[in-house]
């Protein structure tokens, strides 16, 4: 117990026996003392200090008159100008933080934007964390949405859209929810039947029927974008509806749709069981535009710190690991088994390392077809909420830079990725071009109101 | 001629299994044909697409080979999402036996309220009737979003698909009891409770059985399909799992288990009907 002893106190001996002389001896002095300090964090503290203390004076004596001469206060004054004694603590308070909540459940739905939150369960990035984390696979985006709000799940891969639709209460009730890290960039695709390989132009694409994975996805964004750049009115020209990513292939290969913007492996897979070819990679549409979250609701971060920032050490550390091309094999062996994807290993090592079968009969090389950035920038959220608004999904009047900052939260990714030894950005907005034309965040109604087609009231 | 009707019946059986397996294997022979692509390519995808084809429906002997390894392994646990086909149908048949209690533990009291009562039948009748051709997974948001478990959720499925048959089947076997019977009591000053028990439970215990029957029949079929969608556990999870990886070979074996496993939860129903129908007589 002499761990808890305030090492500021004269009176305090940093020894043998009891200081305060109210007691027999020292093991009645810190049973009282245990009794009245049950303050976890400020016993932190006092074990930070007090080894500060000791280095700085390895007599006791010297300590207890250099305190009686110039008073506690003065001395902490005087120590904390050379020693970061309140970063000390802070550093002190994280590290050995107890978690909450130990045993998670993780919900993710089998595509390989689920990268880091897949792999960091075989290849152990929970377990050092100090977390034991079932990874859960799901039927769909509504089925994920439902059980991670009715709490099944703590935490959960989705569609970086949709924390921000959950927020407004866009197709569920308001929730506050929260994306402390993106998963991926890039790693989509438009992928045709194979029928269409003469109809490579969007202009000859009137009719037909598109699968995006949800409403509230970056696919659907970028389909609309893409179509509408090309002069089709991706509501009456095209059809698009909503499709779970792994019942995709099976509805191209029977005909029900004419091709999908969808997630990886899915596009892979076409082109392996030749049904599809790949069109083109989204990151030619909008290079380096996030695809999918890893999602945390905002009371499971206020309630649980250490257990959140533990996941998101986690997952910063994977996709730090995951954004090394020369890992991707690796990872490819890792998370194709029934357990995970439940995909060939050479559908998934070809999304992941970028050298690919583009069912055309050509072999393509990619590196950065799918990449991983987990940092949540301000502008990705600015710019789905505008595409939200342009195409009627978010009505009235909204302050996007608010609900941005409030739902990607920022500041956790910079802290977590630094202690993931990656370099994060310093500023939290940036502009970005799709497919040439430029996004300024800071204006993003003149944004809405430059595009033709729109379903703006 | 006595040989003929102890094994005619199961020699035809094996004669149209044996017709239907040799029309699938020569529907679903291969030929084998030429790459169309170069050796690169033809590493990178499958071997129908490599000859400019879409993948295949499987052969006989490919399912085949898929089952035996399902039945020499089939309590495998490999992971919260990949176990074995026997764990599965237990997870299926544990959701279908609790909704399926539960169920009777409501259908059966409240049919036998109801069938006693023609007023109570007659105003009972409309929700019943509204409430019965509602197919139960429409039943499933509505339960995610209430019940907020998604194991709940698959029970109450079970639960609201099995209950109909049996309170139906209850209130019409309660109510058709015959007059002489029911007079015959009266005469002999029954209490009610002994009535209940002694003379219209033993009457119209055959058209419950047969309620309780067409219910678990419902429920087996229902529960692939809530499997499906909530995923998770059960053999409606297998299903789709191998759906999500295109394996045709292991989706037919999931559907032949489901077929057997069907059949003997019937007949054990059908058997217990025989038994009590035995012991009532």
């Amino acid at each position: 117990m002499s761990a808890f002893k305030d090492p500021f106190s004269a009176e305090v001996k940093l020894g043998q026996g009891c200081e305060c002389g109210l007691h027999t001896d020292s093991a009645a002095h810190d049973a009282d003392l245990a009794r009245r300090t049950s303050d976890p964090e400020a016993l932190g503290s006092r074990v930070v200090d007090q080894a500060v203390m000791r280095a700085l004076f390895p007599q006791d004596g010297a300590r207890r008159r250099f305190l009686k001469a110039v008073g506690a206060n003065t001395a902490l004054a005087a120590i904390a100008q050379f020693f970061p004694l309140g970063a000390a603590r802070e550093a002190f308070a994280q590290g050995n933080g107890r978690i909450e909540k130990p045993n998670l459940k993780v919900g993710f739905i089998p595509i390989t934007c689920a990268t880091p939150i897949i792999m960091s369960q075989p290849m152990g990035y929970f377990g050092r964390a100090g977390l034991n984390v079932d990874v859960v696979k799901t039927a769909g985006w509504a089925v994920i949405r439902d059980k991670t709000l009715n709490k099944e799940y703590d935490a959960a891969h989705m569609l970086s859209p949709m924390p921000l639709a959950i927020t407004l209460g866009i197709g569920s009730r308001p929730i506050p929810y929260t994306t402390p890290a993106i998963e991926n960039i890039n790693g989509q695709a438009i992928t045709l039947a194979i029928k269409h390989k003469d109809k490579r132009d969007p202009r000859q694409w009137k009719g037909f029927k598109f699968a995006v994975p949800f409403d509230y996805s970056i696919h659907n964004y970028l389909l609309r974008y893409f179509v509408a750049e090309h002069g089709l009115d991706p509501d009456r020209d095209i059809q698009i509806r909503a499709v779970p990513p792994p019942e995709m292939v099976a509805n191209l290969r029977a005909d029900n749709i004419d091709g999908f913007l969808a997630p990886d492996p899915v596009n892979q897979r076409a082109v392996y069981d030749g049904v599809g070819f790949i069109h083109m990679l989204t990151k030619d549409i909008w290079e380096g535009h996030p695809c999918c979250a890893f999602a945390v609701s905002r009371e499971f971060v206020t309630q649980n710190p250490n257990t959140y920032r533990a996941l998101l050490k986690a997952i910063m550390e994977a996709t730090a690991f995951a954004t090394r091309p020369e890992n991707r094999k690796q990872i490819a062996e890792a998370i194709a088994p029934a357990n995970y994807l439940n995909q060939p290993v050479t559908v998934v090592e070809q999304v992941l390392t970028g050298t690919f079968a583009d069912g055309l009969g050509n072999v393509q090389k990619v590196p950065n077809r799918i990449d991983f950035d987990p940092f949540p920038w301000h502008s990705f959220a600015i710019w789905i909420l505008t595409q939200m608004k342009r195409w009627g999904q978010l009505k009235g009047d909204v302050d996007y830079a608010k609900v941005a900052r409030e739902v990607f939260l920022a500041t956790d990714a910079t802290r977590l990725m630094k202690e993931a030894g990656m370099k994060p950005p310093s500023a939290t907005s940036k502009k970005f071009s799709v497919m040439g034309k430029e996004f300024d965040p800071a204006r993003p109604d003149a944004y809405i109101a430059s595009f033709a087609i729109k379903r703006t009231a | 001629m006595k040989g003929l009707q102890v094994w005619g019946a199961p020699l035809l059986s094996a004669a149209i299994l044996l017709v239907f397996l040799a029309v699938w294997h020569a529907s679903t022979r291969q030929e084998a044909s030429a790459q169309v692509v170069d050796a690169e390519y033809a590493k990178l995808v499958g071997a129908e697409a490599a000859t400019g084809k879409k993948s295949a429906f499987p052969t006989p002997a490919e399912v085949g080979r898929k089952i035996l390894g399902h039945l020499t392994d089939p309590f495998y646990d490999k992971g919260p999402n990949d176990k074995g086909i026997g764990i599965q149908l237990a997870f299926s048949i544990a959701r279908v036996l609790t909704g399926f209690l539960l169920a009777a533990l409501v259908a059966i009291p409240v049919g036998f309220l109801i069938g006693m009562s023609p007023l109570v039948y007659r105003a009972f009748d409309p929700f019943i009737q509204v409430l019965k051709p509602i197919s139960p997974l429409a039943w499933m948001p509505l339960a995610l979003f209430t019940l907020q478990d998604s194991g709940v959720s698959a029970i109450f499925v079970i639960f609201i698909c099995s209950i109909w048959p049996m309170l139906i089947n209850t209130a019409f076997g309660v109510a058709a009891v015959r007059r002489e019977w029911l007079n015959v009591a009266k005469t002999l000053e029954v209490g009610p409770v002994r009535k209940a028990f002694r003379v219209i439970l033993p009457a119209a215990a055959p058209t419950i059985m047969t309620g309780m029957r067409i219910s678990i029949g419902i429920a087996w079929l229902v529960i692939v399909a809530a499997e499906m969608l909530v995923g998770g556990t059960g053999i409606g999870y297998f299903v789709w799992n191998e759906w999500n990886n295109l394996s045709i070979a292991n989706i037919i074996s999931g559907i032949l288990a489901i077929g057997l496993v069907g059949m003997i939860l019937d007949l054990s129903l059908a058997r217990l009907t025989n038994h009590e129908a035995g012991y009532l007589s």
